[in-house]
């Protein structure tokens, strides 16, 4: 190999190397914060997980993207995904929707399952199914695959005037679905959304639906 | 066949030395073939058994033939290089005070040499390419997907399909002769062969039973079939072996095989538990066409080949169930 094809290779090599660990920096460091509901928890007592769900975030790197929000134990709402719960204790959440839905792609999604008693509260009123080719669809779903948990989400009227930053107000047109369930034992679960929500990407998957802090996120489960 | 024992030295040598050289060659030989015709039998008998992805089905055990087959051809070989080495590391290895050692002749130009080394790789490339093509097909297809028309279908007389569908991130499964309920659990009936449909609703995914010896692409708009007899009850694991997103690592989910009975007992309760969701899927098809906007729904089923029957390859599932 001639001298000037070994010294580009070597820049070449250079480059990627630079660029990988930029990256990897990157993202390590752009990780969203986590919300800690174990802090201080006694046990024997339930943990309550706030969460609201929006179509557009408003404001960011990408403001049209559809996102999850989390509110923290003093009432703050924090745009991440990552949230932390004590292990083998009764989780209790409740997830404000704030946006429009569709008909599922596949409504098999549209059952609640894994949740205490197969069941959900939309607002208020007992749910164990939505039927989303009927009324204003589906928004989005809360599922923690490895858990069985499926919680599908109300979807609002779409010509109401609907919320288009976040964090939400509570006048705002909005769908609250409560549900419980029993946290595993200590590790790391991913949640996500299951409805391809991500409008202008290809399938609907793409996006938010394919980043931590937007439609996916992880339940960190401590001993 | 010419010796490949090194001359100890140029200059050392003498007439008497390579008179009672001995016969490096059939040292070698006589010993490669003791040990291989050893040691090969213990392994198969042996390891054999136990090497991956086990006895779970038929297509499982087919793997775990073709893995044998492959280790019993490689370990002589192996043998044979481990054998060279070692023999030259004791037999000529440089002695203390004593001569370098220096190279044999070269095997560059040795007709016998170089024709055994093409006939002996010849035969063994050959023999594969001709045994691997027939596993490709036997048994059961190997249990990889064989597309919409496999060029295996099943001679049992009880077939029981299930489609797979791949969706980002999980895999759920749907039983058309059980009124096409949709569930995440896969469960299987022991010795009854299974014609897994799979399909996707977005991306490519891979359907990957790695205890059943079953590998089939998801795709979407496709049927791939992929088939299988499970022979052992117990759990298996499901895993997505195509890189489809975020949560690909994630995707996975366990299987169970059961009996007969206990098979009909779950399908038949899960039938009435899932009944009302039932009700709100499309009729049963063997693909779908998902809406590339994404954010709508309604692209289910795919309405242009629509579902007419349940194919069974002139079989009968296992209990003849109404469609719902």
């Amino acid at each position: 190999m001639s001298r000037p094809w070994r010294l580009t290779t070597a820049i070449g090599l250079f480059l990627i190397a630079v660029v990988g660990i930029v990256f990897t920096v990157i993202a390590l460091t752009n990780e969203p914060p986590t919300v800690d509901y174990a802090a201080g928890h006694q046990s024997g007592q339930p943990v309550a997980v706030t969460m609201q769900a929006v179509g557009s975030f408003g404001s960011g790197n990408h403001p049209t993207w559809v996102s999850y929000l989390t509110r923290t134990p003093e009432g703050q709402w924090v745009h991440t995904t990552l949230w932390q719960v004590p292990a083998h204790t009764r989780v209790n959440v409740t997830i404000y929707n704030y946006d429009s839905g569709s008909p599922l792609r596949n409504q098999q999604i549209g059952q609640i399952t894994g949740t205490s008693g197969n069941v959900a509260l939309l607002n208020g009123k007992p749910i164990h199914l939505i039927n989303s080719n009927v009324g204003n669809g589906v928004a989005h779903t809360f599922s923690i695959p490895t858990l069985g948990i499926n919680v599908p989400l109300f979807a609002n009227n779409p010509n109401a005037n609907l919320c288009a930053a976040a964090p939400c107000p509570t006048k705002s047109p909005v769908q609250v679905i409560k549900f419980s369930f029993i946290s595993p034992a200590a590790g790391q679960y991913p949640w996500q959304c299951f409805v391809p929500c991500a409008l202008g990407f290809l399938y609907g998957n793409g996006g938010p639906m394919q980043t931590i802090g937007y439609m996916d996120g992880f339940m960190k489960v401590v001993a | 066949m010419s010796d490949p024992s090194p001359a100890t030295s140029s200059e050392g040598a003498t007439p008497d030395d390579t008179a009672t050289e001995p016969s490096h060659w059939w040292r070698l030989i006589a010993i490669w073939v003791v040990l291989s015709a050893i040691l090969d039998p213990l392994f198969y008998i042996f390891a054999g058994p136990h090497v991956p992805p086990g006895r779970m089905t038929s297509t499982a055990s087919g793997a775990q033939f073709d893995f044998n087959v492959l280790l019993v051809i490689a370990l002589p070989v192996m043998l044979g290089v481990w054998i060279f080495m070692i023999y030259a590391i004791v037999m000529w290895r440089a002695s203390r005070g004593g001569p370098e050692p220096v190279g044999g002749p070269a095997a560059r130009g040795n007709m016998p040499i170089q024709v055994g080394w093409i006939l002996t790789t010849t035969v063994i490339v050959l023999f594969l390419a001709g045994f691997g093509t027939y596993e490709l097909v036997q048994p059961e297809g190997a249990g990889g997907g064989q597309g919409p028309s496999p060029i295996w279908t099943p001679t049992s007389h009880t077939v029981l399909p299930i489609q797979v569908i791949g969706q980002q991130w999980k895999f759920t499964y749907r039983y058309p002769t059980y009124g096409g309920f949709e569930t995440t659990e896969l469960v299987i009936p022991d010795n009854t062969t299974v014609a897994f449909h799979v399909t996707s609703l977005d991306v490519i995914h891979s359907f990957w039973a790695y205890q059943l010896g079953v590998k089939a692409d998801a795709n979407p708009a496709q049927d791939n079939v992929a088939f299988t007899t499970p022979s052992q009850l117990g759990t298996f694991i499901v895993r997505c072996s195509e890189l489809c997103g975020i949560w690909h690592g994630a995707m996975y989910n366990s299987g169970v095989v059961v009996t007969p009975s206990a098979f009909q007992q779950w399908a038949s309760a899960t039938r009435i538990r899932l009944a009302a969701n039932t009700k709100l899927l499309p009729p049963f098809s063997y693909t779908y066409i998902p809406d590339a906007n994404g954010a709508d729904g309604g692209f289910y089923p795919d309405n242009v080949d629509p579902y007419s029957k349940v194919q069974t390859y002139g079989a009968t599932p296992p209990v003849p169930a109404p469609h719902g």
